[in-house]
């Protein structure tokens, strides 16, 4: 098996029985981005430097010996919308191509604290706005299975570079689906956690009530180690959750007998492909067979819940980009008439289509007289959103359903139909409406495409999304596949 | 409700953005096309519904008024793109 197949437990052990170093594994990583990346296109900046002096550094503490945390020395990739000191952090923008920030994210914080080595910083769609990466600035994410293919979004580079064995583990950032998505396309383990159960500070904010960070990994074990390291409360994140952060690799039994499992009818009826959905049936199966049940429920309020988010995450990313006015950051125009006339250039040539597009239905929306109409009515459809998971949870322990309606679609199929591509998130924005727990893992091909499996939980239960993820695993091996690159 | 050339020029000028002939038109298209999409929602009744701003019950986070170390200025302007005086610099606002 190759170094970059491993499990992070398995290269832990490497490590701390002195059969590899972290300088080992750096230099893997750099090798593989050298052979895929052109063809993958998962990377804007490379940390070579700081990457090679942490690892000497790193080497020189486990040469001493003692106790190494399990996220030692383990290369790690960062989505290119969480700040990190002097490393470059676009957001995929034209605007952001020179901003080099003056802190670190709380998170980047948590996994220096942990001491894994940051590779570089992930291709996305710019400002996250998107679902296919087709809309970064500076070149389309490619699918590892199939480079025709997209790698889904917005935390495609980060879903896509773990898939090619570039990195053991990524974080990505989920507003309506943006972590799963690209983990169901690129058949890798995406987790989204309760909202306010990551820190959110120095995420670049796209829609401040939805966006939240989590791994991106290669199984859901792996997964469970990483959301351990980034999890907690934060002062310095005003909408952080102050909860008790609970062990999450303990709930890694295998055992789910007797797990109520709610799914929905609306997520395996009209509009998804039977691939799909045959896949997430025999998934299923595997479920009874190991002792839990399932039946079909309803979330009603499904239908609406594409133009909810697209009203909702709209406004509040016109309100959020706001900030982007050439003063203080970022690429200013040339030869402004005046104060005005530069935030008008500086914005225009900066932002891409995508972004200028949903800047201005946010506008719209909260603008004077559509204000009642557009945003207060998403709001209050949200809250019937939500309580459509409140009542299926009454009574069941998780939902399951899909990931996404179909696998991952052809590069330039739906770039000019933006309507289309919003109900590709059909599936996973309700969950982040809600602001509930969810997992994607692998559980399928379709054409050599994968398909993924969504797990959705309790606000605040990621054990038991974890639990139910790992023991269908355990039973399985799609999430063993890797693509020939 | 339709959005017309006229009102996506105003929400431009909202937005402090400057939109091209071919993107005014382009987004007058797809913003017509994503805002009737989204009338699906005036099929539901929302009249005694609350609203939902966050989905946890978020209050605002006070601390003590306490002078803390604070970003020095040179640092606050290494990303500015055009600064003098430790200042940032934009264009005269005031004839």
């Amino acid at each position: 098996m190759a170094l970059f197949d491993l499990r992070l437990q398995d290269v832990h052990n490497k490590l701390v029985g002195k059969e590899l170093t972290v300088a080992d594994l750096v230099e893997a990583s750099y090798t593989r981005i050298g052979q895929t990346d052109e063809a993958v296109q998962a990377f804007l900046t490379l940390n070579e430097e700081g990457a090679r002096q942490a690892a000497s550094e790193l080497d020189k503490q486990l040469q001493e010996g003692g106790e190494r945390g399990l996220l030692f020395g383990l290369p790690a990739g960062i989505k290119d919308n969480i700040v990190t000191e002097k490393l470059l952090t676009t957001c995929a923008s034209q605007f952001l191509r020179n901003y080099d920030p003056i802190y670190d994210a709380t998170v980047v914080k948590k996994l220096k604290a942990a001491q894994s080595v940051t590779i570089g910083k992930l291709n996305m769609d710019e400002f996250a706005m998107g679902g296919s990466n087709e809309n970064s600035s500076f070149s389309p994410v490619r699918n590892p299975w199939n480079t025709e293919y997209v790698p889904g979004g917005s935390s495609g580079g980060s879903a896509a570079s773990v898939a090619a064995g570039q990195v053991y583990f990524s974080l990505g950032s989920d507003t309506g689906g943006s972590i799963r998505q690209p983990a169901a396309y690129c058949g890798v383990v995406g987790l989204k956690p309760t909202y306010g159960l990551v820190s959110r500070f120095g995420l670049v904010a796209f829609a401040s009530s939805l966006d939240q960070i989590g791994p991106i990994t290669k199984n859901v074990e792996d997964s469970a180690y990483v959301l351990q390291a980034i999890a907690g409360y934060d002062n310095m994140d005003s909408t952080s959750a102050n909860v008790e952060i609970p062990d999450y690799t303990s709930a890694l039994t295998g055992d789910v007998k007797g797990l109520r499992i709610g799914v929905p009818k609306e997520y395996i009826g009209e509009g998804i492909d039977p691939k799909v959905k045959e896949a997430v049936l025999a998934a299923l199966k595997v479920y009874e067979s190991l002792g839990a049940t399932w039946e079909e429920v309803s979330l009603p309020h499904t239908e609406y819940a594409v133009a909810t988010y697209y009203l909702l995450a709209s406004s509040e990313a016109s309100s959020n980009l706001a900030r982007f006015d050439g003063v203080r950051y970022g690429v200013r125009a040339d030869n402004p008439d005046n104060l005005i006339d530069l935030y008008h250039k500086s914005r225009s040539q900066g932002f891409g289509s995508e972004v200028k597009r949903r800047i201005m239905l946010g506008t719209y929306a909260l603008s004077s007289g559509y204000y009642d109409a557009y945003y207060l009515k998403a709001q209050k459809v949200r809250t019937l959103i939500k309580q459509d998971f409140d009542q299926v949870f009454e009574n069941y322990d998780l939902i399951i359903g899909p990931t996404a309606p179909t696998p991952a679609f052809k590069l330039g199929a739906q770039v000019n139909d933006p309507l289309t591509m919003y109900l590709n998130d059909i599936v996973t924005i309700p969950v982040s409406l809600a602001g509930v727990p969810a997992i994607s893992v692998p559980c399928g091909f379709a054409d050599g495409l994968p398909i993924g499996l969504q797990i959705i939980g309790k606000a605040f239960d990621e054990r038991t999304v974890l639990r139910a993820a790992h023991a269908y695993e355990q039973h399985t091996d799609f999430h063993k596949q890797r693509p020939q690159l | 409700m339709s959005i017309t050339l006229k009102d996506v020029e105003h929400v431009a000028k909202l937005a402090r953005l400057t939109l091209t002939e071919q993107e005014k038109e382009q987004f007058t298209g797809q913003l017509n096309a994503i805002l009737k999409y989204a009338e699906k929602l005036n099929e539901l009744n929302t009249d005694d519904v609350e609203p939902t701003s966050h989905v946890l019950p978020v209050t605002n986070v006070m601390r003590d008024d306490v002078v803390r170390e604070s970003v020095p200025v040179e640092t606050a302007l290494k990303n500015a793109p055009d600064d003098e005086d430790g200042q940032f610099k934009v264009p005269a606002v005031l004839e």
